[in-house]
Formats: structure tokens, sequence, C-alpha cells
């Protein structure tokens, strides 16, 4: 695919064209044939309001509440949703960045999964081996003091992995890895002296140099410039297939999505509202809020009329949310139960697809 | 853990992914690492250089101190060879030769001498190593325990950063001058005894808060989360990621540091509560315990060279850190 083509692909997507993707043995995954990697349970983490130094904390950000979902082996999970609805809660939670209010993580398959909450210590190096993240400003993640060579050797120094020697390979090998060639032109270079996708590509490097089995990628395309977000995407999911690796791929462009997942979960204030493979949640949407992200997306030829956006109001705030559903105050479909019982939970309707709203 | 990781293995071999490119035997880098970093090290030390000497305050600066410097050490080398000590001893030396004694500059005393007696520019000379000494010794104190101090505090936060802070207002209360003139009067210090005090008093006070502010802002930024998940702990993240970004802020109000100490060590000697036999402020002192103070324009020689010394090298100081400001603090660059 040449980056003309997957630029035009970039800004013409539409829920109702063909699927951009070139056919590919890696899109034919079912999460159904595979066994888990990740398993997440009732997740929950709640910030507290400051509210001055002596006053005692009542008001909580519910930034992620009770989610529940599972990650395939070799999948790559979407997760979508607005900004300040917990993605990014989401990923930091699942690489042991932060910890839990509530709830579990765990890593592997049913037979032999750990939970990473109690991970102490050499564990947590361990972990670290196998969960890795990349971040979404390829400006800010990198040490500015640090050369390319440090920081991609960064995961391996730290964890005792090889000689100096040994290093120097395999942190030359992953920058070839990641198009950036030849590796020796690089390696002794500083952040500043790239551009944007080249650091995000190191970025990538670092890492995958330690071979981890899960990458949460939080939006690493999104400041990137149109020109070359592609063809990070393309490089992201050419390793996962290569490198056997799992994503979880946070980004609030259902394109980007479309492009580098399996299945499209997407987040509303803290809630998952909607989950199902990539082309049946685009082409069949059901919960009133995925319908409306979608109606969203710009429609570059202006002879198509777009649809009215079916939402109402602004972002609620998710400090202290009500019981009922969330999305309640901006939907349009909402009826008395929506408002009488609590938050609908997530409910299988079929064919994979399962939507947390009880008017459909 | 359930799947083990061969993570010595090569990728290459693991995932059948073809790298003719690296189908090779020897080193990527043919020189060791620690050669390149000497040379990427020096390269930045000449960009940095650079951004200074575009900078004329800074070089102006720079080029007082060195003038000062210059002096410091003439100073036991004209004693050595062409001063004879009984005349020119800064201490106990004594001009026989003039017959009124402060004597205005002549051939024999450049700047004259003091009411004692005693040779003004050797005075001048001598002391300005004193001078430098105090400064620096108290800067490097405050800086160290500052740096220390602040990057702690900011990484680990909580209770341990709660104490420090408080300890830090306690200081910043007192007004420092007065605290340290009680000090001196009950415990009569000499220089490097005062260098610690100040040391410690600006390290654990107003410094610790300007270089933990800085810490803080390093501390959110995402690399040190991209260290974290990498593997990093306490001891490496603060090592690698911190410090190194925080040393260029404590080398720079090293030099402010370096301006404080040397002001009040003048404050004090001026008050006469300094154990200290020769130094800018006792010369004052002495013109002043001996009624030449308000003496005016007729008495220059007593109190101009030493004032304006303490006045050239502070500000020296102060010119050269501004302009270091500039070196590390990128969005206050001109171009
Ligand atoms: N450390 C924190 N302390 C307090 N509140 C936080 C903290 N981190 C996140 N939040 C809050 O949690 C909510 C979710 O934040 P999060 O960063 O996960 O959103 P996001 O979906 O990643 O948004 P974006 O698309 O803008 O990145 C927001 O309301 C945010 O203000
Ligand atoms: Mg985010």
């Amino acid at each position: 695919m040449t980056n003309e083509q997957m630029g035009k692909w970039q800004t013409l997507f539409h829920p109702s064209d063909p699927c951009p993707r070139f056919p590919d043995p890696y899109l034919e995954f079912r999460m159904t044939h595979t066994d888990p990697l990740v398993t997440v349970e009732h997740l929950q983490k709640y910030y507290p309001v400051n509210q001055g130094l002596f006053a005692q904390t009542r008001h909580y950000i519910h930034a992620v509440d009770d989610l529940s979902f599972q990650i395939g082996r070799g999948e790559s999970l979407g997760l979508v949703g607005e900004s300040g609805c917990g993605k990014t809660t989401t990923g930091k939670l699942l690489v042991k960045l932060i910890d839990p209010t509530k709830g579990h993580i765990y890593l592997g398959s049913n037979g032999s999964q750990t939970d990473i909450a109690p991970l102490k210590g050499a564990a947590v190096k361990q972990f670290r081996r196998r969960v890795q993240m990349i971040f979404q400003d390829p400006y800010e993640s990198m040490n500015p003091r640090l050369t390319i060579y440090d920081t991609v050797a960064e995961p391996l120094v730290v964890q005792g992995i090889g000689t100096v020697i040994e290093r120097e390979e395999r942190v030359a090998e992953m920058l070839a890895l990641v198009g950036l060639t030849p590796p020796a032109s690089f390696l002794f270079r500083f952040p500043h002296e790239l551009s944007g996708g080249q650091r995000q590509r190191v970025a990538i490097a670092r890492a995958l140099v330690v071979q981890p089995k899960f990458v949460v990628a939080d939006e690493p395309t999104s400041m990137l410039d149109v020109s070359i977000r592609t063809g990070v995407m393309h490089l992201m999911s050419n390793l996962a297939r290569r490198l056997d690796v799992t994503y979880l791929y946070i980004t609030h462009d259902l394109a980007v999505a479309r492009y580098m997942c399996h299945r499209i979960a997407v987040m509303y204030l803290g809630k998952m509202v909607e989950l199902a493979e990539t082309e049946e949640l685009l082409q069949h949407p059901q919960h009133p809020y995925t319908k409306a992200l979608l109606a969203s997306v710009p429609v570059p030829d202006p002879s198509i009329k777009r649809q009215a956006a079916e939402i109402k109001g602004g972002i609620p705030t998710p400090i202290n949310p009500p019981a009922y559903c969330r999305f309640y105050e901006r939907c349009l479909i909402a009826t008395a139960r929506c408002r009488d019982d609590a938050h609908p939970p997530l409910a299988d309707k079929g064919n994979g697809h399962s939507v947390a709203c009880y008017a459909v | 853990m359930t799947d083990s990781i061969s993570t010595t293995q090569s990728l290459s071999r693991e995932s059948g992914v073809e790298l003719d490119l690296l189908a090779r035997e020897e080193r990527i880098t043919p020189v060791p690492l620690w050669r390149v970093r000497v040379k990427l090290w020096w390269r930045s030390a000449r960009q940095n250089a650079a951004i200074f000497a575009d900078n004329k305050i800074g070089l102006l600066g720079l080029a007082i101190i060195l003038l000062f410097g210059v002096m410091a050490l003439a100073h036991p080398i004209l004693m050595a060879t062409v001063w004879d000590a009984r005349t020119y001893d800064p201490i106990t030396g004594y001009s026989f030769d003039e017959l009124r004694q402060p004597a205005p500059p002549s051939a024999r005393h450049l700047l004259g001498t003091d009411p004692l007696g005693r040779d003004v520019l050797s005075q001048l000379m001598y002391s300005t190593r004193n001078e430098f000494i105090l400064g620096l010794l108290a800067a490097l104190i405050t800086v160290t325990i500052a740096t220390t101090i602040g990057a702690t505090t900011a990484y680990f936060g909580g209770v341990y950063d709660m104490i420090f802070m408080r300890v830090a207002d306690l200081i910043i209360m007192t007004p420092a001058i007065s605290l340290l003139i009680v000090m001196c009067a009950l415990f009569n210090p000499d220089l490097p005894q005062l260098a610690v005090v100040i040391g410690i008093l600006s390290g654990f006070g107003g410094t610790t808060i300007i270089i933990k502010s800085q810490a803080l802002s390093i501390r959110v930024k995402p690399f040190i989360e991209a260290a974290k998940v990498a593997g990093g702990g306490h001891r490496h993240i603060i090592m690698t990621h911190i410090l190194p970004n925080l040393l260029p802020f404590s080398f720079l109000y090293m030099m402010f540091g370096v301006t404080a100490a040397i002001f009040s060590e003048a404050t004090l000697s001026f008050f006469g509560l300094l154990n200290v036999r020769m130094s800018w402020g006792i010369m004052i002192f002495t013109a002043q315990a001996a009624g030449y103070l308000l003496s005016g324009v007729e008495y220059w020689w007593l109190l101009i060279p030493a004032g304006a010394s303490i006045t050239l090298l502070c500000s020296a100081f102060y010119l050269v850190g501004r302009a270091l400001d500039e070196v590390v603090n990128p969005r206050l660059r001109k171009r």
C-alpha cells in the first residue's frame, strides 16, 4: 500500500465504505478462536477531588468504572471514546503504572492466570518484560539527555538483560525492525535530532525490545502528521503479527481503530458501552452513543448528506456520576427504565456484539 | 509468570524476521561505548559554550571573574618576589615611608594605605582568594543539599516532602541576615564555618523550593512513566532521568548562590562579627572603625576598591548565571 493510497483512505473514511484494509490473514482473527491473554474484571479507578487541605474527600472522579473485558492472544483491541472518558487511565491500569481502586487484571490463559495487583519487586520486573506501553507524545516520552541507544536499551539495562555487546546488537536489530536504517546512524543521535515519526518508531522499538506479549498503545499516532501516521500504523500491525504481540490500541479516531483493530470497545465516561468486532461495530452500531460517534466522522464529499447527530447536550463531568445510565441526559431514545435502574450492564446481543443499553 | 520469554535469544532467530542488513560479525559501533559518550558529551559542551558565548553579558561576567582569579593567584607570587612582607603584608605590614596614614595612592602603593598603614592593593588581592573560597564553598553546599532534597521530595512526595517543605518555610520566614548576625555574635565563626552555615541555610531554604519546582516539572514528564514501564526502580529514575535534567538548573543556582554568600560575608564583616583577619568587608569595617566611612571622596581609596570589588564580583557571578539561564532554558533564547 503506498503512502498516497493510505493518506487518501485516511481522509475518506466513512462507515458505509468497504473495508480499506487489504485481504490479510491477520484480519481473519476471531476472538472466540483463541484463549484470552488479558482478563479484566470489574476494574475501577476513582480519583479523589481535593477540596482544601483539611476537608474530607467526598467527591470522586470515576475515571474508570466497572470495566470487564478480555483481550485474546494476538488480538488487537481498540479503545475509542471522547476525551476524558478514561482511555488512558485504563491503559495505565493494565500496565500497572497506577493501581486500581477495585477490580482485578489477570495476565495469561484460563489455566494459569496471574493477578497483576499483588506483584512486587522482582515479580514486577518480570511483568515489565511481558507488558509494555507506547505513549502518545513522541516529544515528551523520551529523555532529551539520552541518546537513542540509551533510550531503547533502557529496558534491557534496568532488567539486566544481556551484555553490552548483546544489547547493542539487540538495539540495532530493533531499530532496523522499526525502519530506522541504517541503525548505526541513529544509535547515537539525540531525540531532538529526529522527526516526530522517527521518534515514535524509536518509542515502538523501546517497547518491543524486551519482546513483550502485550502492549498498550496510547494514541501512538495522534500527534503525528497525517502523512506519516499511516506508515507508523502499518509498522505496528506488521510487528504485532511478526512478533506475536497483543495490543490494546487506544484512539479517538474510528478510522485508525478500523485499520488497527480486530475488535473495538467504545467507552463513555468510564463505562464501556459497546464492544464488537470492528466491521460489525462500524456497520451495525447499536448503542446511541456509538451511532453518534459514527455520525460525527467527517465526510469529505459534500454531495453526501450528513446525518444529524443523534445526541444532545454536552459532556457531563465524571465527578460523582448518577447511578442510572451515564448516557441518559444525552440520549434521544431513553425510556423510564433508563432513569430508574442502575447503569445497564454490557449484555451480549449475539454475533459477539455486546451493548450496554436498555433501549436496544 | 506463565510463558517464559527467552530474552537472551536473538530476535531475528526467534521470529524468523529476515535481517540481511544485520548479517554481520563485527560490532555495530567500531569504538567502545564510553568513547562515544565522551565524544557526545564534548560535542554538547561545545554547543552549550557557543550559546553561552553568544551572550555578551555572560562573557563580561566571565571576564570579571577571571580577572579576580588572576588577582587572587598573583598575590602570593608578588609577596614572594617584589613585595617585601614587612611593608606589604595585608595584615601585619606597615608602610614606614609614608608620613601620614592613610596615605593616598602613590607609585609605591597603587591604591594607597589604610588607617593602620597597610597596603590597600595587597589587602584587596589577598582577600579575593577568601571571597572565592567562601562563595564557591557556600554555593556548592547549598546546591548539593537543595538538589538532593528537591529531586527526592519532588519524586516521592508525601510526608517526606511535607517535612522538608515546612523546614524550608521556617528558614525563609526567618530574616536570614539577622539570623546570621545572631549566630555570628554567639559563635564567632571563621570563613569555612560561615560558608557551611550559609550553605545549609540557603540549601534547606529558598534554593530547595526553586530546585524542587524544577524537579516537579521533570517528574510529570511522560519519559518518567516510560522509565517505570521499562522496569526502572526509584534509584534508576532519579539518577538517570531526574538528576541529569536537574543539574543544569542546580549549576545555574550555584552562580546566584555565590553572589548571595559574598554579599552576606561583606555585611557580617562590616559589623565586625566574623573571625576573619582580612576580607573586603573587613577593609570597609577598618575604614569605618577609624572614622573614615563618612569622609566622602577625600579618602576614596579606603572604600571604593573594596566596595567596587564586592559589587563587581557579585554581579559577575549573577551575569554568568543569567547567561547560563539561556543555556539551560531554551525558551529564553533570543533566536
Ligand atoms: N492523576 C489524576 N488525578 C485526577 N484525575 C485524573 C487523573 N488522571 C486522569 N484523571 C481524570 O480521569 C478522567 C479520565 O482521564 P483519561 O486521561 O483516562 O482520559 P482519556 O480518555 O485518556 O482522554 P484523552 O482522550 O483526552 O486522552 C478525566 O476526567 C481526568 O480528568
Ligand atoms: Mg488519553
